[in-house]
């Protein structure tokens, strides 16, 4: 099977290029399996991959020009010849390997961690079953960037707009039973940019290789908002 | 040119559930902390652990952390710590309480409370029925928690270096850890991190062998570091394969598949666990199912044309319920085995997944060694915790649920230990440069240009030589051929040579750093079971099949320098409770 990736070192080369490679495919091979073939061809092709069965969040590539996960990506999903290129949109440090420092910027940002004011007791805080499962759905987010790095509006405002995986992060919070800060997390949202960048594309329910729905997320905080308004 | 250093209070190596619990004690503590990991936190392979935490809430079954303790005694065939056991089933109560404050997504039920699931070898009243010990966050329980930790870190401002992979720790003429050499992996660029006290949280080694669930990353870099200074590695003979990965592929079913009441036929469809364990069946320890599975597949009673596997069945157990706790197996089913397990079984065989061995440390995460001859002395300024570690709570077989709790339990009792070392040790201690040299000779070891052979080829024949010779089943003849190969591997280390020289974010680079580690590893586990002429928990050997409590009921020690095996006495007494004597282990 043929393979068309991009390939760029910032000490040898002043641009990019596409480099092709055949590849030996198998019986239930995924794309990672395919990176890991042509980094055996060629050892200085750089790509990010570790656990393999997509929990780690970090193999995010664009392949045939969508961004998915390669550890769980079929190749068989795939048309030849693939082309595979690192997230669009952000600074490509080498091959496939983009510098994430904004997209971890916005998700600190949102203050993306449980606030508890009142005494905590000694077990526990409850949380009922219906209560609990407002966060399914929310709280798998593996950080993959496939999602912000594919919106058109995390594109043009990166340092402004949080993108999509970092409000869905707002909201795993303020939907979160236990947590005691909604009306700093939303004061904190407020602007033209932050969250209201979002314009409903919904590239980025699209590509989640999780299945999640930061778009649903960000109109719930928009609903928070306007009652809060009132 | 001069090599930038920076200092530090305290430097982790590793940012998995150990080394972020640790962190979080620090930070808030307002200690300077620095965390060093190889990959973004989030990435660490905490975030793989699927089934859950153990610790006897009670929420749904009657519950004592003294029958938790017994259970891991038990377990671990009687080879674990028993004072650390007692204090790691103790804190697992207020341990579990602190990580659902913090905003693990705990699964709840109906009354608000924590979910817990049954899993395998756990009872209720020392021995008697099953029990409900593992709190679990539907099948997800580790990333929810190293997501929960790296959250609570951003919090207390905790300084990352993210991508930053160690080389090796500097320590003194007087024995004291004073620090690390670590490299940026973006720039290629080396730096000296001066700390008056190192964590090593850098997890498993899973791998050194072939087939694992384990991920890239899983180098076991911490522990061949400490080799590398001359800190022996204990019990690494005892390696836990999961009696269920996704057979060919490696990738795990959690042991909740068996807890929420799934389980394993053969060719026959026969529930072939009712002949090995009568009472426990499938939910019997890892060990023994492990064992079984491959005994079954061995005698011709396993799954498919090859007859290579075994099926896990959860059909049964209906949509909802799948739906509800077991969502990313099924996910995972679906990708990686083709099939929706809500309606067709899985094919399963054991996978490499956890080595119980480890660097040797007390309960309060300190590193302890051997001096000269002598009994073992604390390694100044030097911690472990984790999987890298050994402190011993699983001595030869470790109890599903168990290892989530020992990371964050001792994670943390590191915290607190580091903080009271730092009241009495003010100062940095002057580096050793000589020390700081020979770490810099490991980088530069792969400047060398020319015809070699590549990292890619060695490391493929390494992993294939520990599956062939230190599996499941290990015979002294299987284990002499093991180890004559894996010293020709070690040889042959020296004539590997990288084709990519470059400076920024070379990957090969990075392996071939890995590789020296995996060799160093795999060579302690292969060793440590050539040594251990008994059948104990995990190690398994048909040429001595009995478990032999006269004369190896201890702890292996392998030092680097000669591979030499060294032992030393099991501590049997716990810390407030009566000792649970060595005893026949039926499940």
């Amino acid at each position: 099977m043929k393979f068309r990736v991009y390939r760029f070192n910032p000490e040898t080369d002043t641009r990019a290029r596409m480099q092709e490679f055949e590849v030996e495919v198998f019986r239930g091979m995924m794309l990672r399996d395919a990176l890991l073939e042509i980094k055996r061809q060629d050892e200085s092709f750089a790509f990010r991959h570790s656990c393999g069965e997509g929990v780690c969040g970090s193999d995010g590539v664009n392949a045939n020009g969508r961004n998915r996960l390669a550890c769980i990506t079929p190749i068989t999903d795939l048309k030849e010849p693939v082309h595979v290129r690192p997230l669009p949109g952000r600074p490509v440090i080498r091959d496939l390997v983009v510098d994430m420092t904004q997209f971890y910027h916005q998700y600190r940002s949102v203050q993306p961690f449980l606030i508890h004011k009142e005494p905590l007791p000694e077990a526990e805080v409850l949380q009922y079953p219906e209560e609990r499962e407002k966060l399914d759905g929310l709280y798998e987010c593996i950080m993959c960037a496939c999602c912000s790095t594919a919106c058109p509006s995390f594109w043009w405002n990166p340092e402004k707009f949080h993108g999509p995986q970092a409000l869905l992060a707002a909201w795993r919070f303020l939907a979160d039973s236990r947590d005691q800060a909604m009306d700093e997390r939303l004061d904190a949202l407020e602007g033209p940019y932050k969250l209201f960048r979002c314009h409903s594309i919904m590239s980025c329910v699209e590509v989640c290789p999780k299945g999640l729905n930061p778009t649903k997320a960000i109109g719930h905080i928009r609903e928070l908002m306007l009652e809060k308004a009132i | 040119m001069p090599i930038t250093r920076r200092h530090f209070d305290a430097l982790i190596i590793g940012a998995g559930g150990a080394g972020l619990n640790a962190a979080l004690r620090l930070a808030t503590a307002d200690a300077r902390v620095a965390v060093v990991s190889k990959v973004f936190p989030t990435r660490s392979h905490t975030v793989a652990a699927q089934g859950g935490v153990n610790a006897a809430l009670a929420n749904v079954l009657p519950d004592n952390w003294h029958w938790h303790m017994f259970d891991t005694v038990k377990g671990s065939d009687y080879l674990g710590d028993q004072d650390a056991i007692e204090y790691m089933c103790r804190e697992a109560i207020p341990t579990v309480y602190e990580l659902e404050h913090a905003g693990v997504p705990f699964s709840r039920i109906d009354n608000g409370k924590i979910y817990q699931r049954a899993f395998g070898g756990q009872s209720q009243n020392f021995g008697g029925p099953q029990a409900a010990r593992t709190c679990a966050a539907a099948d997800r329980t580790g990333h929810a928690i190293l997501h929960t930790l790296y959250q609570q870190n951003i919090r207390a401002r905790t300084h990352f270096f993210d991508e930053y992979f160690a080389v090796d720790l500097i320590r003194d003429q007087e024995g004291a850890v004073v620090g690390a050499l670590v490299m940026e992996i973006e720039s290629g660029e080396p730096l000296l991190i001066e700390s008056k006290t190192t964590l090593l949280a850098t997890g498993g080694c899973g791998q050194v062998f072939r087939t694992t669930s384990n991920a890239h990353i899983n180098t076991g870099d911490g522990m061949a570091m400490a080799l590398r200074i001359g800190v022996p590695l204990m019990d690494m003979e005892f390696y836990q394969f999961h009696p269920t990965g996704i057979a060919g592929k490696g990738m795990l079913i959690t042991e909740g598949v068996r807890g929420e009441g799934g389980y394993l036929v053969n060719k026959d469809g026969e529930r072939f666990m009712e002949r090995y364990a009568p009472n426990a069946k499938d939910l019997a320890s890892r060990d023994v199912v492990a064992r079984a599975i491959v005994t079954e597949v061995k005698e011709g009673r396993g799954c498919g044309p090859q007859r290579d596997h075994v099926m896990l069945k959860l059909d049964h157990l209906g949509e909802e319920v799948v739906a509800k706790r077991l969502p990313g197996i099924r996910e995972s089913a679906r990708i990686f085995a083709g099939v929706d397990p809500v309606e067709e079984p899985i094919p399963v065989f054991p996978t490499a997944h956890y080595v119980m061995g480890g660097i040797p440390t007390d309960r309060f995460g300190r590193v302890v060694s051997p001096v000269g001859s002598g009994p073992e002395e604390v390694v100044p300024g030097l911690y472990a915790a984790g999987e890298c570690a050994c402190v011993s709570v699983h001595g030869a077989n470790r109890l599903g649920g168990n290892s989530l709790l020992d990371i964050l339990v001792f994670g943390r009792a590191a915290g607190i230990d580091i903080m009271d070392y730092l009241r009495e040790n003010r100062h940095h201690r002057p580096m050793d440069e000589t020390a700081v040299e020979k770490a810099v000779a490991r980088l530069t070891r792969w400047e060398k240009k020319g015809e070699g052979i590549s990292v890619r080829e060695l490391r493929d024949e390494f992993r294939k030589s520990m599956e062939d010779h230190a599996g499941v089943f290990r015979t002294e003849e299987v284990m002499t051929e093991g180890v004559d190969r894996l010293k020709a591997i070690r040889a042959k280390l020296a004539d590997v040579r990288l084709k990519d020289q470059s400076a920024v974010f070379n990957t090969a680079r990075v392996e071939a750093l890995e590789l020296e580690n995996l060799i160093d590893v795999g060579m302690s586990i292969a060793l440590s079971a050539l040594a251990r002429k008994e059948s104990r928990g995990a190690h398994s050997r048909p040429d001595y099949p009995k478990r032999d409590d006269q004369n190896w009921l201890k702890h292996s020690l392998y030092t680097q320098e000669g591979d030499r095996m060294d032992y030393k006495p099991v501590r049997s007494k716990p810390l407030t409770v009566e000792t649970f004597p060595p005893k026949e282990r039926v499940y």
